[in-house]
């Protein structure tokens, strides 16, 4: 349908001074998407510092602090476009205080490039992104086997290294991990392939993230429509006509809808037709459209005059999911403040935000074991399993159905601050997960 | 066809790439997401509209957004008072056209009466946060929505698309609000306000397309066009009320366009033969310099400038 390039979003993780900065200044470098003015910034300060070549880390560490420690603290964008596609990069820091990034990062990424040390193997901290990758169900993780030049190019080395990653694949249950032997500094597989790593015949890194099917496509699946505002202009319409004009704006989490499709309206239960699909526009000819499919922001129209309101659920009549109160799921703890002290929270869960009690800690992530271990507390960074009862009803799936109508926060409602991602059900338990979903 | 056909025709469709969206229509379902969210959820928002492209698109987007009901909230421009003709006659225009009510908040004002000082450089857009900050809370604005982008400049690929600040309207950059999947934690106490940037995923070149796409008008002075310069610190800078020439400085007559549109001391113009949006696109995708390093004179002025204003509330 589209000559257009795609989309492809990514998201960095690995340990302090595996050099992850310098892999995504190495990829932007090569790959020509550094401006001029950026690379004289670079070369400029390299010098000042007494550098002999370009420190590539400086591309993406912008801020004052981060520039003066050599370290990355906040996550930050970078844009870059090849012939055959665009990608949003998310460079999330590697310290362990701040893994909550690499979940950020992680939620909205088709991809994850994960960086290990040669020298090092598997560490915990790889352990700990490795599960962050599995649990928000990021459709790739790409390991990045860095500083070969180190290890003297040794593919031996290389392998031992790829075999520990398909070890703790396999028990999280990642169904695609692919490692590559890359010198960031050197520039070994990162865009070009190097003839220093005969023993390896595979692609380098662009060429991984350029051939990547967005396998976790949402429009596969069934269809979902959280309404974000309802359009009613009466009075405020320009054109006479338009007075009537009652749209339900939102975007399509997941699946796709046509005119004529049976919708439920939930936590309601109504059901109805859809009659009209108005895509975005401005006054004039409208912009009807036959189908949307997730991600694409529309209006619904629907036949019946029914009550809907900002937090409800149009879903697919055939398969509409039940409205629940009380939740069983999986969070990343955000906050210095341990859950204990937050028995009473907000749960923003698509357009609904709700007064939530969080009834009980069922346990904790235990990173070496990869199972739940008991626990009665969760503190910053840890991931657990809690059970959650919400004062309204939510049209909440597990998160191992739907990334959009699976996912919420957790928010402090005195100071507004996000508590915790939060995923329903148990995303790590083997017999929940869909293998068919899975590219592999 | 049965449910279950229907369900594999569209995974085969879904699989096979026909039912994505090509990058354009991804960022612009995604910055309607955003609007849309912000006017769900604030009480009084307000859009910051310079006649700038950024800003140009984004009350694109929104009056995308709401059709057919108008725009639900105004715009404000933070005024320096050295700007573009072109723009500002453009900017009335637009919100007249749109409907739309413009609130203007003044630097001049504050120089007259003392409240601010001109500074030895001559540039005024890091006064503007005075002016802007005073503005959105005699307003009780919570919601600012801002262009800007994460690639225009180092410390900006840093904020996020909701981005908190106190009741001093500054940013923490050490201390942000994680923020996951699309679900946007706008809550805020009283005082604090949060600044949303839509078009945080696009490039300058995104914009450019988008424009291009939407046959969406601009101030002229984008486009190629003659005009009087002279060269200081790598650029050309506009002969006019507000930015004159020093005495070694020689005036010359050149074919230019502008990359940014701000204050006119400190915005440059680069030489272009760019008459039309299309010939802009293919020389923007060509350039290899950033906009702001080719034309804005104030993020010159340290390593960290940008970061230096936005945290004391500068947009």
């Amino acid at each position: 349908m589209t000559a257009q390039p795609t989309l492809l979003r990514l998201a960095t993780a690995g340990s302090v001074d595996d050099g992850k900065s310098t892999l995504v200044g190495r990829l932007l470098h090569d790959s020509k998407s550094v401006l001029a003015d950026q690379l004289d910034a670079v070369e400029r300060v390299s010098r000042d510092r007494g550098l002999a070549t370009a420190d590539l880390a400086l591309l993406t560490d912008g801020l004052r602090a981060e520039r003066e420690q050599g370290i990355t603290i906040d996550v930050a964008y970078r844009y870059f476009a090849t012939a055959e596609r665009s990608f949003i990069l998310a460079d999330c820091p590697g310290h362990v205080q701040y893994t909550r990034n690499t979940v950020t990062g992680a939620s909205t990424a088709d991809a994850v490039v994960l960086l290990v040390d040669a020298r090092k193997g598997v560490l915990e901290q790889t352990r700990r992104h490795l599960a962050v990758a599995a649990l928000l169900r990021v459709p790739h993780v790409i390991v990045a086997v860095n500083k070969i030049d180190l290890v003297g190019f040794d593919g031996d080395v290389f392998t031992r290294v790829r075999d520990q990653l398909a070890d703790v694949a396999r028990e999280l249950g990642l169904p695609d991990v692919r490692a590559i032997p890359v010198s960031a500094l050197e520039g070994d597989n990162v865009v070009d392939r190097s003839s220093r790593t005969d023993w390896y015949d595979g692609p380098s890194l662009l060429e991984v993230l350029e051939t990547l099917p967005v396998a976790d496509d949402p429009a596969a699946e069934e269809f979902r429509f959280p309404v974000q505002v309802v359009l009613r202009p009466q009075g405020a319409a320009r054109d006479e006509a338009q007075r009537e004009y009652r749209g339900y704006a939102g975007q399509v989490a997941s699946g796709v809808v046509r005119v004529g499709d049976e919708v439920t309206v939930l936590p309601s239960g109504r059901r109805t037709r859809v009659v009209g699909i108005d895509a975005p526009q401005l006054g004039g000819p409208g912009r009807e459209l036959d189908e949307a499919f997730a991600p694409m922001s529309v209006a619904l129209r629907l036949a019946d005059e029914v009550d809907v309101a900002r937090g409800d659920l149009i879903a697919a009549a055939a398969s509409a999911p039940e409205p629940t109160r009380d939740l069983v799921a999986t969070v990343c703890w955000l906050s210095d403040v341990p859950l204990s002290k937050r028995g009473r929270v907000l749960l923003k869960h698509t357009t609904r935000t709700t007064r939530a009690i969080v009834g009980s800690v069922d346990g904790v992530l235990d990173l070496d074991q990869v199972t739940i271990v008991g626990a009665e507390d969760l503190g910053l960074n840890d991931i657990g399993r809690i059970r959650l009862r919400t004062a309204d009803p939510v049209v909440a799936e597990p998160y191992s159905t739907s990334r959009r109508t699976g996912a919420f926060l957790l928010i402090d409602p005195q100071s507004g601050a996000t508590l915790a991602a939060g995923m329903v059900g148990d995303p790590l338990a083997g017999d929940s997960r869909r293998d068919d979903e899975w590219d592999i | 066809m049965s449910q279950t056909q229907t369900r594999n025709e569209t995974a085969r469709r879904a699989r096979s790439g026909r039912l994505a969206l090509d990058h354009l229509d991804a960022l612009e379902s995604e910055a309607v997401h955003i609007i849309r969210e912000v006017v769900a959820e604030f009480e009084r928002p307000v859009l910051l509209f310079s006649g700038g492209k950024d800003s140009v698109l984004m009350l694109h987007l929104a009056a995308k957004a709401f059709w057919p009901s108008p725009v639900p909230f105004p715009v404000l421009h933070v005024d320096t008072g050295h700007n573009f003709p072109e723009v500002l006659e453009y900017r009335d225009r637009t919100v007249e056209r749109l409907g739309v009510r413009l609130e203007v908040a003044r630097v001049q004002d504050y120089i007259d009466d003392g409240r601010l000082a001109e500074r030895t450089d001559g540039t005024r857009n890091p006064l503007q946060t005075q002016p802007l900050l005073d503005a959105i809370a005699d307003h009780r604005f919570d919601a600012v929505f801002g262009g800007g982008r994460r690639d225009e400049e180092k410390a900006r690929a840093k904020e996020r698309v909701f981005s908190l600040r106190d009741e001093f309207g500054a940013w923490d950059p050490r201390n942000q609000r994680p923020e996951l999947w699309n679900l946007y934690n706008g809550r805020h106490r009283p005082g604090e306000h949060v600044r949303v940037f839509p078009l945080s995923n696009w490039t300058e070149l995104d914009v450019w397309r988008y424009i291009a796409r939407e046959a969406i008008e601009l101030p002229p002075l984008y486009y190629a066009h003659e005009r009087e310069v002279f060269h200081r610190d790598g650029m050309w800078l506009a002969v006019g009320p507000y930015s004159l020439p020093r005495e070694h400085e020689a005036v010359v007559t050149k074919q230019v366009r502008y990359r940014t549109v701000g204050d006119m001391s400190c915005t440059g113009a680069v030489e272009s033969d760019a008459t039309h949006v299309g010939d802009v696109v293919v020389e923007v995708a060509a350039s290899r310099l950033t906009e702001r390093g080719a034309t804005r004179a104030d993020d010159r002025i340290s390593e960290a400038a940008m970061e230096d204003r936005k945290k004391e509330g500068y947009f």
